[in-house]
This record gives C-alpha cells, structure tokens and sequence, in this order.
C-alpha cells in the first residue's frame, strides 16, 4: 500500500516519559494509518496512554517526554520526525489542528475570545482585520454559536462549558485543517450538550473532509461517531477494526470485556449481572514482558506470560494483539481462581457467574443476611427545600440588602421503600447532590420535612441520634477522597463498626474482615492504605464502610463515574448483590442514565431544583415521559453503532438557579413547549400507568403517541 | 470589578482600623504606667508623670483615648518629639519620609525591571542552566540579613575598592556614609543613596524574581499554552501575548506586598548606612524611649503600605478581566 | 504524640530522605543545619574557651585558621579588641540563636496550627473576624512589630522576679512567637479548609464524630505536611530577625555573644582593626539562613511530590 493514500501513517512510535531520572515507556508501538476523509476512534481508559498518543501524532510532546528512535511517523507522505520546529509550526498552523478535552483552560481567560480566534489565522493565512472578522463570524454560525459578534466580544469566563467548546471547535475547523486530533472533547460536559456537540461535530467533519482522530473513553461516543475504532491498553493497541465489526465480533478479550462491561440504556439488573474485567492495569513501570493484559484475561494460557503477541493483521483491516484471538468470544470457557495465578480476585471475572447470592446469606456475620425489602415506607421527604444566601460577604453584613438565593432544592417530594433503589437523574446542576446531601445531613434544610420509618429527621446530622447516624450511610463520588489517606483500609471500616455499633475493638477487627471480604477484596488489604490501592477498590473500601453500621439507606453520590469502565461494572454488581444480601435502600444519584437504568427500581428526574418526572425504572426509557426526560434518554451515547435515535437537542444554557424562569422551570429549553401557559403556570402532575408522575401541561396521552422512545434495548433483550 | 473594589476598600478600612488599635493598644494594655514610661521611666519625678498623664488625656477611659489620639493623627497633630528636642513629630517624619520615599524609590526603579527579567528567564529555562544560576542567586540574596550586605558594601565596596586605583581613575564614587544634609534635593541625594538602595534591591530581588518565577512556571504549563504553541504562532508570541501577560499580572500585587518587606529591610539599611530616612528614625525615637513618635512613625509606614496595596489591588482589577467574576 | 507519630508519616520521611539524596544542595542544607544544631547544644564542650566573656587573650589577634593545610591554631578566627576569641564565641552564639528561633518557631507552629484549624473548621462569622483581624495584622511590617514590641517592653518597670520580669527577659521569644502565629495559622486555616470538603471528613461527620476527633484524627495528619513545610520557612526569617534584633541593638545585650551583636560590636572604625571579629560571626549567620533554606527547599519539594 503505497504510503500516499494515507494522510497519517505512523509505524512503531514509542513514546516516553522521564519520571524521577527514568524513562517510562508511555505509549509502545502504536500504529495508525488514517485515510482522507475518516473519522478513526482512540478508546482506552485512564493510563492507557491515549492523550499522548493524541499530541505524539502532533509531534507535541512535554518537555520531560520524548519520541524513542525506530518509530516513523508521515503526514500526507512527508516525514514529521525530521522536521524542523518551524516546519511544525506551519503545519500547526494550517494543516493539523488540535481540539482539547478542557474548553476552559484551554482558552486564555484575559483574551477576547475573537482575539484568541483570528490569532489562529493569522498564523494560518496570514488574514488579519476585517477579512479575518468575517471568516470567524462565518465559522461561530457554522458551530452555532448564537449571538457572534457578542461572543467574540467576550472573555472565556463568560461563556457556558458547551460554548466554549464550540469555540475551540471554530478555532481549529477555521482553517480547514486536513488533520484533526480531537482528545476527549466532550468528557466533563453534560450528557445533554454532548448530544448537541457531537451531533455539530459528526455534521462539521462531513461538510469538510476532514480526516479525524477521535480520543475517547466512551464507548458510546466511538459507535456513534467513528468509522474505524483503535482500541488502546496500557500503552498499546490491542485491537484495531471498523466500528461495525468492532462490536459485532470483537476479536480481542480486553475489548470484549470492555463493551459488555457497560450498562446499554434498557438493561436492569434483574436481567443479569454486568460483565466486568478482573484487576488493575500493570504499572507502566513494571511492563510485563508477556502481554500487558494477560493478568486480567479469561484467555490467559502460558504462552501469554511468556511472549509478548504481535500486533497481527487478521485480513479485512482487522487487527488485534493476541495469541487467542480466534477464540475470542466463541466460547468463554469459565475460569477457576487458580488459573488466575494468585492474583487477588478483587472483581468478579469476565464471562464467570458470581457465586450465587444464596451462598452468602448463610455465612452472614452480626446483622448480615436479614432481607429488610418490604413495600413499608423507609424516607419520606415532603416539600424539601434548600436556598443557598448568595454571597454573604462584608457588604451584606454591612446591612445591605439581601440578594435573591441560589435555589438548589425547591420543594421535593419523595417517597423510599425498604431496600428499594431510587435512581434520581438530572444535568449538573439540578441540584441532586444537594438533595442527597439534605437528605444525610450535611447540609441544612431551608424547608419542608424529613421522616425516616415515620420518625421526624432533624436537620443536621450532628443533631440526629446515633441509631438515625447507623441507619443513614453514604457512599461519595470521588473514590480518591472517600478515604483518609492516613487511615489503613482496617481502621477506616472499624472506626464505625466501634462508633455506631458498640462493637470491642477486637470484634470490630474480626468483622472489618468479614466485611472486607463481603466487597470481595483480600484480608490482606485490610494493613493497606488509599494509596496503594486502585480506584475500583478504593471504592469498594468506602462501600464496605458504607455497610458497616448496617444502614436502612445509603446514599450513593455518582459512585461510579470516577471509575474507568471496565472497574464501574464490578461496582455496580457488588451494589446490586450487597443490596439483594443485605436490603438496604439506594438513593443512588448519577448523571449516567444508563448506569441509573441497570441499578433502580424508580427513577426520578430533576431539573433546576424541582422533580419532573417519577416512575418505575423499567419504563423510564418508554413513553409516555416528559420531555426533559426524553431528550436525556435521547442523548445518550449508545455504545452500539447499529442503534440510531432521532436526538432531541436541547440548548446548553440550563438558567441560573438564582434567576428562575416563571411557570415550568423547562420551558426555556423544552422542544414541546405549548405555548404560555408554559411560561406563565406551574405545570400539575399527571398519574401515568404503574404510579408514573410527570409533570408536564401536556397531556399524557398527547406525549405517549408523540414519543418514540428508546426501542433498541428491549429489542436487544 | 466594582464588587470587587469596594470589598476591597471595605477590607482597607477595617485593616486600618485594626491596626491603628493594635499601634494605638499597645501601649495601653501592656502591664506598667506609659505615663511613667513616657516620662522617662523610674528617674522621672511624680510630677512629670502626671503632668503627661494628663497632656496625653490618660484620665479619659479607653475608647475615648483612640477617638482622641486617631482624631489628632488624622489632623495631623502628632505631638512634640522628646527625642529631638524643640521639633514637632510632623515636621520630623515628613522629612525623614521623604528621604526614605526616594531611597525606596530608587530601589524599587532598580530592582523591579531587574527581578522581574530575573524571573522570567529563571522560570522559562526551569530546571536548566540559567534557572539553577539564578536561584542560587537568589538564594543566597535572600539569605543575607541587610546588615550583612551593607555591611558588605560600605566595607568592601565603598571602603576597598572605591578608594582603589582603578575607581578613582574612572572617577567613581562609592560613599562610605549615607549622611546627606537636611532638605537635599533629590539630586544632590542621589550620591549617597544608590549604595544602600543597592542594599535595599537585593533584599526586593530575590523576593520578586522568585514569585516572578513561579508564576511563569504555573503559566507554561496551562492548557492554553499549548493552545496558542498549536495554533502555530511563533513561540516568542505565545510567551509575550499568553504566558507573560497572565503570569506578571500577579506580580503588581507582589510588588505592593514587597513595600511592606521593604520597610522592614529599609529600618536595617538605614541603620547601616547611618542614612536619615524614618526607619533610623524609628531606631532612635525607641532607643530614646519617644513611644509618641514611635507611634507616629508606625501610624505613617501602616497608612503607606495599606495604599499601596489598594492601589495594587485596583490596578489588578482594571487589569484583570476575571476579576468581573467575583 | 501517635498523630504525628503515624506511619504513613514515616513513609514520608523516607520519601523526604530520597528526595534530599537527589537535590544535593538541599542534602548539604540539612547537613550544615545538622552542623550547627550539635554545635548549639554542645557549645560549651566544643568551644576552646567556654565562657563567652574570656578576655584572658592577646588582643587582635589576626586569625590563625589555614583552610589550605586544614590547621586551626591557637585562635582560628583571632581575637577582638577586647582579647575574646572570636572563635570559640560563634560556637557559643549558635546556642541562642537555635533557642529562640527554634522555640519560636515552635511556639509559632504549635499554636498558630491549633488556632488555623479552628478557624477553617469551624468556618463562618468566627471565621472571618479571626481571618481579617490576621490579614490585618500582618500588613504591619513584622521587623516594624518587634521593634516597638521590644521597645515598650524594654522600657516598662518591672519587679524583679516577677512574671513580667520573665517575660520581658524573654521579649525577643514573644516576639517571634506573635508576629508568626497569625501567619502559621493561615497556612493551617487554608489547609485545613481544603481537607475539610474532602469526603472523608464528610463520612466522620455523618458517623456523628465528635469535633476534636475530627480535627486531630481526620484532618491533622493531611496538615502536617504543609506545617512541615511552613516551620522550615518560619524557622529561616526568624533567624533572620533574631540577628537583625541583635544588630540593631535590641536583641541580646553584652557581652553576650550574639551574632548579629557581635557584628555590631565591631562594624565602623573598629572593622579596620579587627575584621574577623565581624567576618566570621556574618558569616555563620549568612552560611546557617542559606543552609536552612536549602532544607526548607527540600522539604517543600518532597512534600510537594507526595502529596
């Protein structure tokens, strides 16, 4: 294949990083070989070397990183290594462009945003003034940016995450670049404005010809939007192959691990458990010398240890990095522990049913096994209210007029059984960690009324009883400051068991152990401390936690959407058994709709601090549902690249929580607006089929024949 | 920005506020008779105590005795100098402050542009060649006590070489003694002041360049760095338009910040140098137990550098785009 | 004492120890503070001439030290005006020096971090009237504070024997110890600010912990470092100030042998006569501040690392 019909053709490129007087190899032996015109997809999750590989192709590397000799790398047949910086600096300019993961910070906040735009071409073309102004109020209307001349006219600050987003996508589109490098554009904005960006994205690069490489973790992103999919693993691809086959027939185990391992919308965990993948990625400073993945696959056979498999072409444009490939996926033999060479069985392995419930109710310890699921009423929140006062700073001490607050949570009404899990969905924002942490008493209420089994909850939690503190539990977001760095894995999960439960300190260390092994991690963890231990069993230390006081209810604050995908799932099963075991009710809060689906019985949605929609979890993704909650189902990314939905886009502006709309708090943003009584009236809730509420002023039977619903997943079933 | 501003001149008053009572309390509160010490401690008759008990309104209870004393400071009456006899604190601490504002101001007009410059250098080559000589430059600049360095200066400097063949040729002149004559004009001062404002930029550069340098570090590494060097731009423009712009904003408040440092290195290079500026004032008003000028003096140096640093801070708002956030 | 004493500090230690392995110059700082810490608590031992105020000597005497030949003589610095050996009198002076700002230093930390701990935990109005008075406070010139301290506290009459006499002994000690409280104790506010929103604080207050537990036990160990890392600071100005004090004539008081003292003692006409009397003692200051702050150098950058 004659090099000019690729645009990028990189052979072997090894990238390092100098660590502490080392040279950590990054990135080993990546390949590309981009078409004009194709959209290839880079997945992997943390640590898998992706963002470098993203600004290796650029040849823009940190200071401390190097490219190691032996590797090639061509852009439209012109060798990149051996160019100079001034060359590179054309090519920058002009021909390859470079969109960030961060739009905030990667715009200069003392710089108009126009400045920072026409900066870019004049490096590009030379074109500067009016001619210049021109060519960027054409490109803000190609990204749809409302209002250009305003936003040009603005500092980054005073933009929204999507707008700037669109920013630095005009600023690398505005000179028609033959190469664009996207890394991870949409992370860290809304599921809802990702919709929009992706969708602006997918429209953009086919107007244009672009040819694009596309950084993501999100499997969903890849299906929707790529052609060809490179699938990154510590530093290495192991899978390379057009999106279609990708997920059709995955030819590597990592990557068949990877797409079973995420939750599809429509998917419970009735059904079946979640896959997961076993393990920890190996240290970039212990490569193994075999194949990086072998210590976490289901395949694994001798051979795996001892020679590290080539990245083999399998004909058709397939390639993958394994000795087993022609076994992938055909016939998962299960897999004993042994087999698994004393690796610490921290996660349930890939393609193995978990031991089966039952086993563990008989074995309990103090407290364990008793069933609590009842249809009896655990929390009740009537009319729950929280205003934060804005800025109470020495001029309002002064005396000086109170300014309207931050409405975070306006009258919530919620109702929990016994061991159930209510899944509570919104865009940042809403106001739903607000109502979890109300709900465990780390903030105070403004309003309304908390009953926990029927008895009044006070405010904080410093005034609640200690029995009401062991009923109450919750588990955090961010897995690396749910622990004290200072406190071992065993005197973090006995301080409570002492505390709220009375236990001896003898006892409390006995079953710190039992509870260990309960979130299935070794005895041996119990000396370790946060620090050595990986997100995914961080996390189910702060789980283990949790369950310590033998809690009614926790609180679970997006506990997986800090994990890398193929740890979430073994998470996300260990929640759902510990549940079956143990009877405790979630309020399980995320903004991954998908993630919520497989995990609650209701789901509730939220929007600018007030419920919209409450429904039993199976027909969250069915109509009748009101039309926040549709264009959320609509716009998730579904990692499957057959599905295809119509997306309801919704503007990126959510309004101030300081400066309500009047009326339905929607109705700036929602596509079915009727007409003023929007604007103008509280909508009513309307009772649906099986105790579904929306409210919404259209009638249900109106939005169940308008809607279309998520049909994929109940198809797939 | 106006938020901004006006809590920061709310935060101007109240510091003013406070520190003009710490200044004013400490010579209430602490156990003994500041009458009695006023007076000249035990040889001091009776009399004399009481006469300035009452001449200083003592017999006044405490709140009463601020509004009194910060209403006289304000007005500017500050009282007579036991010290110096014959001449009023005013008269006294205006001259000596406009001697020192000129050795500060020399000071700062050397060591500013030379720190900042310093630090810049120091911060783009971090880690590399220029950056380990500047820091230990610095360093060591920062490790000196004032006295050292002037001491070092008057004695090597001014003392050995300047009286050495090669600078009488050159006709250079190193002073030895910063003693200059009362109401000098600024020319005929500059002679005896650019050794100890050396002194004085030594104590400033290190300060600064190393703040300098920091902030030009923490710059090169944002996003929008690597932003502006992908856009293709020559690197000298990323640096002057996306790097320097944001990282020497900071540095107007560190410069404020440095006046109150240099105060303090100021009372010591004066000493040294045996220059009349108001910190060697402030060292003979207390070795001569003048605790009313004392006060006098503090009162003036606070009043100068919380100006200082409201001006800083509304020149960092007009500068600072971000600043319309808070 | 187990707070501090825990073993993930330990790691940290051990962190430290490397990362100074691998910065020489902050290695050699930590040696040379080393140096002069045996020399201030085995002054007395060491020194030829233990008393201080020995002038039983030839009076200036040029120095007999010879670095080339690694030969100290019979007075290696010489002697001053007075016929003290020079010598042995920066031996001796490195004893106050330690004393004050060591202790001042830890008088500064101790109850500057107890007091930025309230302050961030407890949060709200006490809070802000405490952080304001502090930001106040140190718009003040410290170098300004101390004089006038020293100055007033000089000059009251005081019993001897009595507790104001004591505290009027010890002023400089006060001093320091005022002037850096308020400064230790930001540093520990804004910390303790950043760690109490982490979650685990936030999982102690929903077990119903009390507050000293979770201030000592939850939020204390994840300070200390940054305390680290101020003391070190805090222990190079006051140095510093004490031998600034002791130049100007407010520090220690004749024949005491004081270091900034002794560099006052023989500057002006008297440099010319005997210009090791004020060489040598600036230079033990000028080598301990450096030395210092190469360690506190280290030592920001090993926690830094860690953290």
């Amino acid at each position: 294949m004659a090099a000019s019909q690729h645009l990028v053709d990189a052979h072997s490129l090894t990238v390092s990083y100098r660590v502490e007087d080392r040279w950590i190899p990054a990135v080993r032996d990546f390949r590309l070989q981009l078409a004009p015109g194709q959209i290839v997809g880079l997945v992997g999750e943390s640590g898998s070397g992706k963002s470098t590989v993203a600004l290796a192709l650029m040849r823009y590397l940190s200071s401390n990183g190097r490219m190691e000799s032996g590797g090639s790398l061509r852009f439209d047949g012109e060798d990149l290594l051996n160019k100079s910086m001034a060359e590179m600096r054309r090519l920058w300019a002009k021909r390859i462009k470079f969109v960030p993961q961060n739009a905030a910070a990667a715009l200069n906040p003392s710089i108009k945003i126009g400045r920072q735009v026409t900066e870019t071409l004049k490096a590009a073309d030379g074109i500067e003034g009016p001619e210049a102004f021109e060519r960027m109020m054409d490109m803000f209307h190609d990204v749809n940016l409302v209002d250009p001349e305003r936003v040009a006219q603005r500092y980054p600050h005073e933009l929204s995450g999507g707008m700037q987003q669109r920013v630095t996508i005009a600023m690398a589109l505005i000179s028609n670049p033959e190469l664009l490098i996207m890394d991870e554009p949409t992370t860290g904005l809304d599921v809802t404005t990702e919709a929009v960006i992706l969708d602006l994205l997918r429209n953009l690069i086919a107007e244009r010809d672009t040819s694009v490489v596309y950084i993501t973790h999100n499997l969903g992103v890849v299906a929707q939007l790529c052609e060809r999919v490179i699938v990154l693993y510590a530093g290495e691809i192991m899978e390379e192959a057009s999106v279609l086959d990708l997920f059709a027939h995955p030819r590597h185990p990592y990557t068949l691990g990877l797409i079973s391992s995420v939750p599809k919308p429509g998917q419970s965990k009735g059904a079946a458990q979640l896959q997961s993948i076993a393990g920890n990625p190996p240290s970039l400073r212990r490569i193994p010398s075999g194949c990086v993945f072998a210590e976490r696959c289901s395949l694994v056979a001798d051979i795996c240890r001892r020679r590290k498999p080539p990245l083999e072409s399998l004909g058709a444009g397939r390639w993958a990095r394994c000795h087993r490939w022609s076994e992938v996926g055909i016939s998962p033999p299960p897999r004993s522990h042994k087999e698994a060479g004393g690796y610490p069985r921290q996660d349930p392995i890939a393609f193995s049913p978990s031991v089966s419930s039952d086993d563990r109710n008989r074995d309990g310890g103090t407290g364990w096994g008793r069933v609590k699921r009842s249809s009896e009423t655990l929390l009740r929140a009537t009319n729950l209210t929280k205003h934060f006062p804005v800025d109470r700073s020495l001029s309002e001490i002064l005396g000086r007029q109170e300014p309207s607050p931050i409405r975070a949570v306006d009258g919530v009404d919620l109702r929990l059984s016994a061991g159930q899990t209510l899944g509570l969905v919104g865009e940042s924002g809403s106001g739903k960690t607000t109502l979890a942490r109300l709900i465990i008493g780390l903030e105070a209420r403004s309003g309304g009324k908390l009953e926990l089994l029927g008895m009044d909850v006070r405010d904080s939690v410093r005034d609640r009883s200690q029995d009401l503190r062991s009923k109450l539990q919750m588990i955090f977001q961010n897995p690396q400051n749910s622990l004290n760095p200072y406190l071992s894995v065993r005197q973090a999960i006995r301080r409570p068991l002492i505390k709220l439960r009375g236990f001896a300190p003898a006892a409390a260390d006995a079953e710190a152990l039992a509870l260990l092994e309960r979130v299935n991690l070794l005895a041996e963890y119990a000396e370790r401390y946060p620090d050595e231990l990986s997100g995914g069993e961080k996390q189910r230390v702060a789980i283990a936690r949790a369950f310590a006081s033998d809690p009614d209810l926790i609180v679970c604050d997006e506990p997986v959407s800090a994990l890398d995908v193929s740890v979430q799932s073994a998470v996300l099963n260990l929640l759902a058994e510990l549940q079956d075991n143990h009877g405790s009710a979630y309020l399980f809060i995320s903004h991954n709709l998908s993630v919520v689906g497989y995990l609650a019985d209701i789901i509730a949605v939220m929007y600018l601090g007030q419920l919209f929609e409450i429904g039993d979890a199976r027909e969250l993704f069915q109509p009748p549902c009101h039309p926040y909650t549709e264009a959320l189902v609509s716009a998730i990314p579904v990692p499957d690249p057959l599905h295809s939905t119509e997306r309801i886009l919704l503007s990126d502006d959510l309004p101030s929580a300081q400066n309500l709309p009047s009326g339905c708090r929607f109705h700036t943003r929602c596509p079915r607006k009727i007409g003023a009584i929007c604007e103008t009236e509280e909508p009513p809730w309307r009772q649906g089929d099986a105790g579904r509420l929306i409210r919404c002023h259209i009638p249900l039977e109106e939005l169940t024949s308008s809607q279309r619903g998520l049909r994929l997943a109940r198809e797939a079933d | 920005m106006l938020h901004f501003l006006r809590r920061r001149f709310l935060f101007f008053f109240f510091t003013y506020l406070v520190s003009s009572l710490t200044i004013f309390f400490l010579l209430r509160i602490l156990p003994g008779d500041p009458a009695r010490v006023i007076a000249g401690g035990r040889e001091a008759t009776e009399e004399q105590v009481a006469q300035i008990r009452v001449e200083l309104g003592l017999d006044a209870s405490l709140p009463q005795q601020y509004l009194t004393w910060a209403a006289d400071f304000i007005r500017g009456d500050w009282g007579d100098t036991i010290a110096f006899r014959g001449a009023l604190n005013r008269d006294l601490i205006i001259e000596r402050s406009v001697n020192s504002a000129r050795l500060a101001a020399v000071a700062l007009l050397m060591s500013a542009p030379l720190s900042l410059a310093l630090g810049v250098i120091a911060g783009l080559f971090e880690n590399k060649l220029p950056d380990i000589l500047i820091s230990l430059l610095t360093l060591s600049v920062v490790s000196l006590p004032e006295f050292v360095t002037g001491l070092f200066l008057i004695n090597i400097v001014a003392l050995r070489w300047g009286r050495g063949e090669l600078a009488q040729s050159l006709g250079w002149w190193f002073p030895s003694s910063s003693a200059v004559p009362a109401n000098a004009s600024f020319a005929e001062m500059l002679p005896a002041l650019w050794l100890p404002a050396f002194a004085a930029t030594l104590v400033l550069l290190a300060y600064i360049s190393r703040l300098t340098r920091a902030g030009v570090i923490e710059e090169l590494k944002r996003d929008y760095v690597r932003t502006a060097a992908l856009k293709g731009i020559p690197w000298r423009t990323v640096i002057w338009r996306h790097v320097l712009r944001n990282a020497l904003l900071p540095t107007i408040t560190v410069i404020a910040i440095s006046i109150s440092w240099l105060v303090s290195g100021l009372v010591v290079i004066e000493y040294v140098f045996g220059f009349p500026g108001l910190g060697s004032l402030l060292i003979a008003a207390i070795e001569r137990r003048d605790l009313l000028l004392v006060q006098a003096i503090a009162m003036v140096t606070v009043t100068v550098i919380l100006f200082a640093n409201l001006f800083a801070d509304a020149a960092y708002a007009l500068l600072n785009p971000r600043v319309e956030l808070s | 004492m187990r707070l501090i004493a825990d073993s993930r500090h330990y790691a940290a230690f051990e962190r430290l120890a490397r990362s100074q392995l691998r910065h020489p110059q902050s290695a050699v700082g930590t040696l040379l503070v080393a140096v002069f810490l045996i020399l201030a608590l085995f002054g007395p031992q060491l020194a030829p001439h233990p008393n201080p105020n020995d002038q039983s000597h030839d009076v200036r005497r040029p120095p007999t030290l010879d670095l080339g030949r690694l030969h100290l003589g019979e007075h290696p610095f010489g002697t001053d005006r007075l016929g003290r050996d020079v010598y042995s009198r920066v031996i001796l002076g490195a004893g106050s020096i330690f004393q004050i700002a060591g202790l001042g230093t830890l008088i500064s930390v101790a109850l500057g971090s107890a007091l930025g701990l309230f302050m961030g935990y407890q949060g709200g109005w006490v809070d802000e009237i405490i952080g304001r008075i502090i930001d106040a406070l140190l718009a003040i010139p410290a170098l300004l504070l101390a004089l006038v301290l020293i100055g007033i506290i000089r000059n009251l009459d005081f019993d001897a024997g009595s507790w104001q006499a004591a505290l009027a002994d010890n002023v400089i000690l006060l001093v320091i110890s005022l002037l850096y409280i308020p400064i230790v104790a930001r540093v520990a506010r804004s910390t303790t600010l950043d760690i109490k929103t982490r979650e685990f604080v936030e999982a102690a207050q929903i077990r119903g912990e009390s507050q000293p537990y979770i201030i000592f036990r939850e939020i204390l160990p994840s300070v200390i470092p940054s305390l680290v890392v101020e003391a070190s600071l805090r222990f190079s100005y006051a140095i510093f100030l004490v031998a600034s004090l002791g130049f100007l004539g407010f520090g220690a008081r004749p024949p005491s042998p004081d270091w900034g003292l002794m560099v006052n003692e023989n500057r002006g006409g008297f440099y010319q006569l005997t210009p090791w009397a004020l060489e040598f003692p600036a230079l033990a200051i000028a080598i301990l501040v450096i030395a210092v702050n190469l360690m506190s150098d280290g030592i920001r950058r090993a926690v830094q690392k860690g953290s």
